[in-house]
C-alpha cells in the first residue's frame, strides 16, 4: 500500500491541488450541507413556512406601498407578481451572501480543531439556500396561474444559468467578506445594512426601465441582469438581453476569482485569529 | 517504504501577541483611528514597514527537529505554554508553521477535542455521521463502525434523541466513541481523556491502549496525566518554552520533568514568569500558616499586590490542589460559598482555612487563580503549580496512629461492636 505523504510548509503556493483537495473532501461538504438542511427543516412546517414567509410578506408589503400607493410602474405586469419574481432571486442572493460571509466565523469551533479545505464551508452553506429558493418558487408558480401567465419554454434553459450567476455572485462576494469578517468582527453588523442598500440599486421593486440613462450604471450590478432576464423569460415583457447576461457572467466569474484568491491568501491564518 | 511517520525539520511558529489576545479588531476602531490621526497612523504604518517598531511577537515553537517512527506511541509533556498545543495544531494542519517543514506519511487524524462540530439539534445518530465526517472518516467507514460506536458509547436508548437533551456525561461518551473508532495511520491526541467520569476515563484509556497496539499505528499523545503517559508511551518529549528540552525514555523524562517542576515551584512567587492573566493583580506570596494541619484545619495566607488604582470587588479566587502525580484533586473557590472578596489598592492578604483536611501524607501542589468575577471576564493572575507543600504525619484521626498506607483520602469513620 502506498501511503500518502503530506508536506507542511510555511508558504504554500496557490495551486490546482487545492481544487483537487476540495474534491477529495466532497463527502464532508455533503455532510455540512446535510447538517444545515436537517437543522433548518427539522421542524418541517416551520422550516418551509419560513422559506415562504419572508419573500411572501415582502411581496405583500411592497405591493401595498409601492404597487398600490406609490403607483410604481411595472412594465405592464401586475405588481405583485412583478415584485415577487424579483424578490425570489434577491432573497436567494442576499441570504447566500450573508451565509457565505458568516461561514468562517460561524464555524470557528470546527476550524480551530480540525483540518479540511476551508472553501467547502461557504459552498456547502449555500445548499440550503437553493432549497429555500425551490420552496419559495412554488408561490411564484401559484401566482403565474392566478394571473394567467405562461412562461416561455426558454425559462428551462435560462433558469439554471440565472441561478448559477446568482450563486457565483454570492460566493465571490461572500468569500471576500468572509475573510474580512474574520479579521474585523464588526463587519457582520454592517453587512445587513449593506445588503439592504444593495436592494435599492437592483431593480427588484422597480423596473430597470425607469432609470433611463443611468441604466448603464445599474448594469454593473450582476443581479440586474439576472432579474431583468428572469422577468423577460417569465412574462415575455421584453426580449432576453443575451449580451447583458454575457457581461454579467464574465463579471461574476472575475468576482469569484478575486474572492477565491483573497480567501486563499488569508485562509491559512484563520485558525490563528478566529 | 519510509520508516518514519513524521519528520519535523527546523520548525518554528511565530505568533503576534495581538493575535494571542483574541486577535480581531473592529473595523470601526481602525477607521476612527485613521480619521482622527491620519498622520500618526501613516507614520506608524511606515515605521512598522521599516521595522523600526519592535513587533509584538513571540515564538510559540522554535527549532523543533524530530523524527517519529512508524508505529511509535510518543508522549508530549511540558508545562502550560510550553508549546504542546501549538505543536499539535501544526501537525493537524490547523495552522501552518512559520519556518521549517513537516513531512507526514500516511493518513493523519487529530483529536484536539471530542465532539467537534456536534450540533445540539441533531440526534445522536446524525451527530455520529457528522462528527465522523469532520474527523475524516468516509461515509462507508462510519456505516461499518456505526454499531460499534453506539455500543461503546452506551447511549443506545437515546440514539434518536437530539443531543441537546443528553446529559453532559452521555454527550462526552458519544463524542469519544466516535473519535475512538477512527483508524488513521497517525493519531494526534490532546488532553481529551480528561473528560467524563472516572470509569469512562479508564475505558477510554484502555481503548487508546488497544488502538496503540494495533499494527503500525503512530500516536502522539499530549497529557498532563503522567500516569496515563507512562502507561501508554515508551518514548516521551519534554517541551519547554517552545523548544525540545529532552527526548527519551518516558520514565526518565517524567522524573526529570517532575523534579524540575518542583524546583520551579520553590521559586518565590514574585519571580515566577510562567503565569497568565492581565497582571493587574499579582499573587506575591503563598504561605502555609500551619505546617501540620491543626485540628485537621489547614490555614493558608495569600498575599497580593494590586498594580492598578482600582478596587476589584467580588473577585473570584480559585485554588486547585494536585497530587505529586499531577492528578487534580479538588478546587476551592470563594464563589461557591458566595463569599465576597474585594481586592483593595496596593498590597493585601487573604486568609484561607480548609477544614477537615483529609488528604494522606504526601506532597501537594497548589495552583492559584484570580479573576475579576465568576465569569472570568478578566483573568488577573494565574499560576500553575504555584506552591508546593508537604503534609507529613497527618494526625487526622487524632489518635497518634498513622493512617493506613495507600490511601488518597481519609474518611471519618467509626467501628462498633455488635455484641
Amino acid at each position: 500500500m502506498v501511503m500518502k505523504t503530506t508536506i507542511l510548509k510555511p508558504k504554500k503556493t496557490f495551486s490546482w491541488n487545492d481544487f483537487k483537495e476540495i474534491w477529495e473532501y466532497r463527502e464532508l461538504a455533503y455532510f455540512f450541507a446535510w447538517r444545515d438542511i436537517k437543522v433548518r427543516y427539522k421542524q418541517t412546517f416551520v422550516g418551509i413556512a419560513w422559506a415562504v414567509f419572508q419573500p411572501f410578506m415582502a411581496m405583500v408589503v411592497f405591493s401595498i406601498f409601492f404597487g398600490g400607493l406609490a403607483k410604481m410602474p411595472s412594465d405592464g405586469i401586475p405588481y405583485p407578481i412583478f415584485v415577487y419574481s424579483g424578490l425570489l432571486f434577491w432573497q436567494f442572493f442576499s441570504s447566500a451572501l450573508s451565509e457565505t460571509s458568516n461561514s468562517l466565523v460561524g464555524n470557528a469551533n470546527i476550524i480551530t480543531k480540525v483540518y479540511f479545505p476551508r472553501l467547502i464551508l461557504p459552498i456547502s452553506g449555500i445548499v440550503t439556500k437553493f432549497v429555500d429558493f425551490g420552496i419559495a418558487s412554488l408561490i411564484l408558480v401559484g401566482l403565474m396561474f392566478y394571473y394567467n401567465f405562461t412562461p416561455s419554454p426558454i425559462i428551462l434553459l435560462v433558469l439554471p444559468l440565472l441561478l448559477f450567476i446568482t450563486f457565483i455572485t454570492a460566493v465571490g462576494g461572500g468569500l471576500f467578506l468572509a475573510a474580512i469578517n474574520v479579521k474585523y468582527r464588526d463587519v457582520r453588523y454592517i453587512l445587513p445594512y449593506f445588503i439592504q442598500m444593495l436592494l435599492f440599486v437592483t431593480p427588484v421593486i422597480y423596473p430597470a426601465s425607469i432609470t433611463g440613462k443611468w441604466s448603464v450604471l445599474l448594469a454593473i450590478n450582476p443581479m440586474t441582469g439576472v432579474i431583468k432576464t428572469s422577468r423577460a423569460a417569465l412574462f415575455g415583457n421584453a426580449p432576453i438581453n443575451w449580451e447583458l447576461l454575457g457581461i454579467s457572467l464574465v463579471a461574476v466569474l472575475i468576482l469569484l476569482v478575486i474572492g477565491i484568491v483573497f480567501f486563499k491568501k488569508t485562509e491559512r491564518y484563520f485558525a490563528d485569529i478566529v | 517504504m519510509l520508516n518514519s511517520a513524521i519528520e519535523i525539520k527546523n520548525v518554528g511558529k511565530k505568533y503576534n501577541i495581538a493575535h494571542q489576545r483574541g486577535g480581531y479588531v473592529s473595523l470601526r476602531d481602525v477607521i476612527t483611528n485613521i480619521l482622527k490621526n491620519p498622520f500618526k497612523h501613516a507614520k506608524h504604518k511606515a515605521k512598522k514597514a521599516l521595522g523600526r517598531i519592535e513587533k509584538e511577537e513571540f515564538w510559540a515553537l522554535k527549532d523543533i527537529d524530530l523524527t517519529i517512527k512508524k508505529g511509535e506511541v510518543i508522549g508530549i509533556i511540558g508545562s502550560n505554554g510550553a508549546g504542546k498545543s501549538t505543536l499539535l495544531k501544526l501537525l493537524s494542519r490547523i495552522t501552518p508553521p512559520t519556518t521549517g517543514e513537516i513531512k507526514i506519511s500516511g493518513r493523519i487524524a487529530s483529536l484536539l477535542e471530542v465532539g467537534t462540530g456536534f450540533h445540539p439539534e441533531l440526534t445522536g445518530r446524525e451527530n455520529i455521521f457528522l462528527n465522523g465526517a469532520i474527523l475524516g472518516m468516509t461515509k462507508k467507514e462510519i456505516v461499518e463502525r456505526f454499531d460499534d460506536i453506539v455500543e461503546f458509547s452506551g447511549v443506545e436508548q437515546f440514539i434518536d434523541t437530539p443531543v441537546k437533551r443528553y446529559s453532559s456525561g452521555m454527550y462526552v461518551r458519544l463524542a469519544f466513541a466516535v473519535a475512538a473508532h477512527m483508524e488513521p495511520d497517525i493519531l494526534v491526541v490532546d488532553e481529551v481523556l480528561a473528560v467524563g467520569d472516572a470509569e469512562f476515563q479508564k475505558k477510554s484509556l484502555g481503548k487508546l491502549d488497544a488502538v496503540s497496539k494495533a499494527e503500525n499505528r503512530t500516536i502522539l499523545f499530549v497529557s498532563h496525566n503522567m500516569a496515563a503517559i507512562q502507561k501508554l508511551c515508551k518514548r516521551c518529549i519534554l517541551l519547554e518554552g517552545g523548544k525540545i528540552k529532552m527526548v527519551g525514555e518516558t520514565k526518565k523524562i517524567i522524573d526529570f520533568y517532575l523534579h524540575r517542576q518542583d524546583k520551579i515551584s520553590k521559586l518565590p512567587l514574585e519571580e515566577r514568569n510562567d503565569r497568565k492573566g492581565s497582571g493587574n493583580v499579582r499573587f506575591t506570596k503563598c504561605e502555609l500558616l500551619t505546617p501540620i494541619p491543626e485540628n485537621n484545619t489547614l490555614k493558608l495566607k495569600l498575599s497580593y499586590k494590586n498594580k492598578t488604582e482600582n478596587t476589584y470587588t467580588d473577585v473570584k479566587i480559585s485554588l486547585s490542589i494536585k497530587d505529586s502525580n499531577k492528578e487534580h484533586i479538588t478546587n476551592i473557590t470563594n464563589n461557591v460559598l458566595n463569599q465576597r472578596i474585594d481586592i483593595q489598592k496596593g498590597r493585601g492578604d487573604i486568609y484561607i482555612e480548609i477544614m477537615n483536611f483529609n488528604l494522606e501524607s504526601g506532597k501537594y501542589m497548589l495552583s492559584l487563580f484570580i479573576a475579576t468575577d465568576k465569569m472570568n471576564s478578566e483573568i488577573l493572575d494565574s499560576i500553575e503549580d504555584a506552591f508546593m507543600f508537604n503534609i507529613d504525619n497527618n494526625n487526622f484521626y487524632k489518635t497518634g496512629n498513622l493512617p493506613p498506607t495507600r490511601s488518597k483520602v481519609l474518611f471519618n469513620f467509626t467501628f462498633e461492636n455488635n455484641n
